[in-house]
């Protein structure tokens, strides 16, 4: 098994924690660190690709290599503009609950 | 050679430890340090896979700035008393969610194992973006991030202002003009002041010389941003310096200078050059530097202020 080979099974493994944090968790703070953990996982894959794409004398091909730069610089914005969501969400409702039935039911339905 | 397969086996292990770890831990507090220590470790196998731009950009992004993101949001939370969060999925949802995960863990490793041999490969063209006339970029990928791909990356600029402005937005009505509120309420202690005043200055240092080297070698502007970034959000902690007021002329004119900059340059290009976002052979090297320089500016002023969060105060009911 080589490296980059493994490092592709790693991003497949990142992706399932992820998910399945993202469904079990109910407080969405640790739904966003699930959600970046299913980024980064991608962002793995995508990296297996690059190396696989060895070529013109690189180790690596560089174009998947910017876009995942990018794709983490991305992904960091939306995490902020999230905390600053559920953070407003904390003040406007006195809660953090994503459930629309739940103890904050009906301002947090809307602002979901 | 010998040993290095087992390091590969045993950092993808620990990688995937630390993962289930992250999303294991009983606290919030826990799972974003297990988070952090889960960011750095990724960088080390982003080296592995010949990636040391990304390795850098996920340790300081990945691991540095998103850990204090959270921590601070965290902190933020726990200051609102805001306990309710909603009550945990029932025992089956979380076996029908880890069958779910499971299923698409598996498909995606299968997806992986079945690559296509020969991969497909843009690496020429990035070659011949880096080896351009002029432009002589030893590190082909800033040559795609700045040349091959330039209208990416600047709209990628444009989304980190436009996150700001929508943090911004979330604030109070009343707040607006404000400051956001400090990293830190209480006053911080000796150590962390003394670590601000020794670790920012040096820290500063090697951010401009990681952008500056970014031309031929690994780094480039937004791992340079991103290093002055948390040079300015260890001063914020330690209150050597508080965050700006948002209404601030040269806070906003710091935050656009980077997409601005670069899309006047490529506007430039139409004239000069024939095309959008082309440079001219005779100073593209140049006018590349010039391009990243207002980019590192508008990177290390936009990750603090997002992690600082909307302006405080004047909260309506």
């Amino acid at each position: 098994m080589n490296a980059s080979l493994l490092a592709g099974l790693v991003g497949a493994a990142l992706v399932g924690l992820g998910l399945y944090g993202l469904i079990a968790h109910p407080h969405p703070l640790r739904k966003l660190l699930a959600f970046n953990l299913v980024g980064s996982g991608v962002f793995l894959v995508f990296g297996v690709v690059a190396r696989r794409g060895a070529a013109a004398g690189y180790a690596f091909d560089p174009v998947p290599q910017a876009m995942v730069i990018t794709g983490i610089v991305v992904a960091f914005a939306a995490s902020a503009l999230a905390v600053a969501l559920i953070l407003r969400l904390a003040v406007a409702s006195g809660g953090v609950s994503l459930d629309p039935q739940g103890p904050a039911g009906r301002d947090a339905g809307e602002m979901e | 050679m010998s040993v290095l397969p087992l390091l590969d086996v045993g950092l993808a292990l620990l990688v995937v430890a630390v993962a289930t770890w992250t999303m294991a831990a009983r606290d919030l507090f826990a799972s974003v340090l297990g988070y952090v220590a889960y960011g750095l470790l990724l960088a080390l196998v982003w080296v592995r896979l010949h990636a040391p731009d990304i390795g850098l950009t996920e340790a300081a992004v990945g691991g540095g700035v998103t850990g204090v993101l959270l921590v601070t949001a965290g902190k933020r939370l726990d200051a609102l008393k805001a306990a309710t969060s909603g009550a945990a999925p029932r025992l089956r949802v979380k076996i029908l969610a880890g069958a779910l995960s499971a299923l698409v863990a598996g498909a995606l490793a299968f997806v992986v194992a079945s690559l296509p041999t020969p991969a497909p490969s843009l690496a020429p063209q990035a070659a011949a973006a880096a080896a351009g006339p002029g432009a002589g970029l030893g590190n082909p990928i800033t040559a795609v991030l700045i040349s091959y791909r330039a209208f990416d990356t600047m709209l990628e600029k444009i989304v980190l202002a436009l996150a700001v402005l929508g943090i911004w937005s979330v604030g109070a009505d009343a707040a607006w003009g404000g400051a956001p509120a400090p990293l830190r309420k209480a006053r911080p202690d000796g150590a962390m002041v003394l670590l601000a005043q020794i670790l920012a200055p040096i820290g500063a240092l090697i951010g401009v010389h990681i952008f500056w080297v970014g031309a031929d070698a690994p780094g480039g502007a937004f791992q340079g941003g991103a290093l002055l970034a948390a040079m300015w959000m260890v001063a914020m902690m330690a209150r050597l310096v508080e965050a700006p007021r948002i209404g601030s002329r040269a806070l906003r004119l710091a935050l656009i200078s980077g997409p601005a900059v670069f899309l006047a340059v490529g506007l430039a290009g139409i004239a000069m050059a024939g095309s959008f976002f082309a440079f001219p052979p005779a100073f593209a090297k140049a006018l590349i530097l010039f391009i990243e320089t207002f980019m590192v500016l508008s990177v290390a002023v936009a990750l603090p202020m997002m992690v600082a969060g909307p302006p405080e105060g004047g909260q309506e009911p």
